[in-house]
């Protein structure tokens, strides 16, 4: 099997040790690290996200993927960033203000890591503060906003406005998840996508990015 | 003062039924919990609004119109009693004062029930457990225990009968820990660091009962920060269903600890691991199912019922049905269904329909399977067969997957490959895991350096 072949099975096996022992070996072969991602690593994860998708995976087997893909991640990346390589995008997600609950948005940014984005997490019960703050000074292209409970939904609407209020509304795309939201309501709050599960949002951050990038 | 289970109060599946418990609790307006009736406990909260100080008047509306609500229709289906259980939402374990008003408001009705109607009732209200906002959560001081503290303090004083919390000390291991699959971080916060917080959080609790001027009993606590959402991890595909039955076994020990340290009965409506909870300790425990739709789903929807002694909605929101609001359309769907319960009860018939209620469920998930009365004692025997928390969780854990294992071999449940693949991944896991919970201790504070504050759980390194 070629160093290449074992770093896409010990990602799709959730093998972080052998993940990053395979990257360091195919670097020294010579492999070129940005195929070593694009040909490697993401079909990885992309079948990793298949398998979860039909049932085949539950949730620990994707995030040890993901944990092995961010162990590979650790050796390429440098090599990348030095080539003026970009993630796929950079995204900061929050469970907004009031709800204490993270699992989800959890489960969201380390999906998206896994597929290629640079995440900033600013935790539970984010204030709308944080986020302006956060666009300030990251300059994200995705603003992730979590909600689990019906009576914290509206901080999500608040934290819209306060982002149209603060004029950085118009910087980023938002999307929203949790369990009581749904796609009429993001709609109604003025967000860019609505995802009900942690492997679609991905995709849709993805989407988000070229709509950007044509936009 | 704290105390050590060492046996059951209830030592025959057969005497674990719905509606009767060796240790009754009397409180609130002439309400007796566990004493041979089944009383509905119903849960209620806002719909989605956002509450501040402009929101206040309109929350207290919903309030009002709820408990009103509630209170015509229990005494229009003439209940032999009723619990209304207030869960406060996190501003209002913040703004503790307004947890007190919600609590007078709420104990106004119930008095006036009482005088009006000779209705039997009682309010329970539980604070938001607000103590994990910090990273890592630092759970024996800071602002977030004293606002709860306080909480706590305005609601027994103004007129809580009951109080309860969904405690979370552990969960910030907990959370990832069922997320990576990693059974040795799942042990430890449920083993080691849960029960360490349940004990200090009820020794808290506990007095504040015993040195208010009002009466107020310590009910119990619940797992449903672990379990819970586990269980909802595995219905969403998410997480196995087997991982979440020996989550719920092994959850069952830091609920026990509340009642080692004060508290009494009615258990948290969403402890499903109430009836080992009951098995061991006698005490009362309230219990939610099919009657939960409204909050969440489950595969336990009847099964739940078949050891209640308070039978819940678990949570519904105020908004309008085609019947009425939902508050009120949920207190009638309990209230026929302790209707039914008592009237087995009443002919001795108990044991019967807590048998259909276990069978129609038993077979048809492994979370089912180790909740039936005879699962509910092997695991309560685990537990009291050993010493210390964490041995009594491994314990339990053990039991969980002898169970399903035995009821996979006897082909009464069916479970798919990768469910299996995973009960023997569980399996091994349990059994590798080290006899010496210090030398997990010290895994674990590597591991999970800076997720938890060891001396939260009064740790000393």
């Amino acid at each position: 099997m070629s160093e290449t072949s074992k770093l896409y099975t010990s990602i799709l096996s959730g093998n972080a040790k052998d993940a990053a022992a395979v990257v360091q070996q195919a670097l020294k072969d010579g492999c070129d690290p940005m195929d070593l991602v694009a040909k490697d690593m993401i079909p990885a994860m992309d079948e990793v996200g298949r398998r979860f998708e039909c049932e085949e995976y539950f949730v620990p087997e994707l995030l040890l993927s993901g944990r092995a893909m961010k162990a590979a991640l650790e050796y390429v990346r440098p090599l990348l960033a030095a080539r003026g390589a970009k993630p796929a995008g950079h995204v900061v997600i929050g469970t907004v203000k009031g709800d204490l609950h993270d699992i989800g948005k959890n489960l969201v940014a380390s999906m998206l890591e896994g597929g290629g984005f640079e995440v900033h997490d600013l935790g539970a019960d984010v204030a709308p503060e944080r986020f302006i703050e956060a666009i300030v000074s990251r300059n994200p292209d995705i603003i992730a906003l979590s909600a689990l409970l019906t009576v914290t939904m509206p901080s999500m609407r608040t934290t819209i406005d306060a982002l149209k209020a603060a004029g950085v509304r118009d910087r980023i795309k938002i999307m929203v998840g949790g369990a009581p939201v749904t796609e009429s309501y993001a709609e109604e709050i003025g967000a860019d996508a609505y995802s009900d599960n942690a492997s679609a949002a991905v995709a849709l951050a993805r989407r988000l990015m070229n709509t950007k990038a044509v936009g | 003062m704290s105390r050590t289970y060492t046996g059951l109060a209830v030592t025959s599946a057969d005497e674990l039924v719905f509606g009767k418990c060796p240790n009754p609790v009397s409180c609130g307006f002439d309400l007796t919990i566990g004493a041979g009736q089944v009383f509905p406990e119903v849960n209620f909260t806002l719909p989605a609004i956002a509450i501040s100080g402009d929101t206040w008047p309109r929350i207290l509306a919903h309030y009002e119109e709820m408990a009103r609500n509630i209170l015509k229709r229990a005494i229009s289906l003439q209940v032999p009693g009723i619990v209304l259980e207030f869960e406060l939402l996190p501003p209002m374990t913040e703004e503790p004062e307004w947890g007190g008003e919600l609590t007078a408001l709420l104990h106004r009705h119930l008095a006036e029930a009482h005088a009006k109607f000779g209705l039997k009732s009682a309010l329970r209200v539980t604070p938001t457990d607000i103590r994990d906002q910090g990273k890592p959560p630092a759970l024996r001081t800071g602002p977030a225990w004293d606002s709860l503290r306080r909480c706590f303090e305005l609601c027994i004083s103004a007129g809580a009968d009951i109080v309860s919390i969904e405690s979370v000390g552990g969960k910030e291991v907990h959370d990832p820990g069922l997320l990576y699959g990693d059974l040795r971080s799942i042990v430890f916060a449920l083993g080691c660091l849960a029960p360490r917080d349940t004990a200090w959080l009820w020794g808290q609790i506990s007095r504040m009962c015993a040195d208010s001027d009002k009466k107020c009993i310590p009910g119990g606590d619940t797992a449903c920060g672990f379990a819970n959402t586990a269980m909802q991890l595995a219905h969403q595909k998410m997480l196995p269903e087997v991982l979440a039955s020996v989550v719920r076994a092994m959850s069952a020990e830091r609920s026990l600890v509340a009642f080692e340290h004060g508290a009494i009965g009615p258990s948290k409506d969403c402890a499903y691991e109430g009836p080992v909870i009951k098995a061991i300790t006698g005490c009362p425990i309230s219990m939610e199912g099919k009657s939960a739709t409204c909050a969440h789903f489950s595969p336990l929807g009847n099964i739940a019922a078949a050891m209640c002694d308070l039978w819940s909605n678990e949570s519904v929101q105020n908004v309008r049905l085609l019947s009425g609001n939902a508050p009120e359309a949920y207190t009638e769907l309990l209230s026929y269904d302790c209707r039914l319960m008592n009237v087995a009860l009443s002919k001795g018939q108990g044991a019967l329909l807590r048998d259909w209620l276990t069978e129609s469920d038993q077979w048809l998930n492994p979370q089912a399977a180790i909740l039936s009365p005879a699962a509910t004692c092997e695991i309560a025997e685990a537990i009291v067969g050993t010493n210390g928390a964490y041995e009594r969780t491994l314990c339990a854990g053990r039991a969980a997957v002898t169970i399903i294992r035995r009821a996979v071999e006897e082909k009464r449940l069916r479970l798919s490959a990768r469910e299996l693949q995973w009960l023997d991944r569980i399996d091994a896991g349990l059994s590798e895991m080290p006899s010496d919970e210090a030398e997990l201790w010290d895994e674990m504070l590597q591991q999970h350096e800076g997720s938890f504050d060891p001396s939260s759980y009064g740790w000393a390194q």
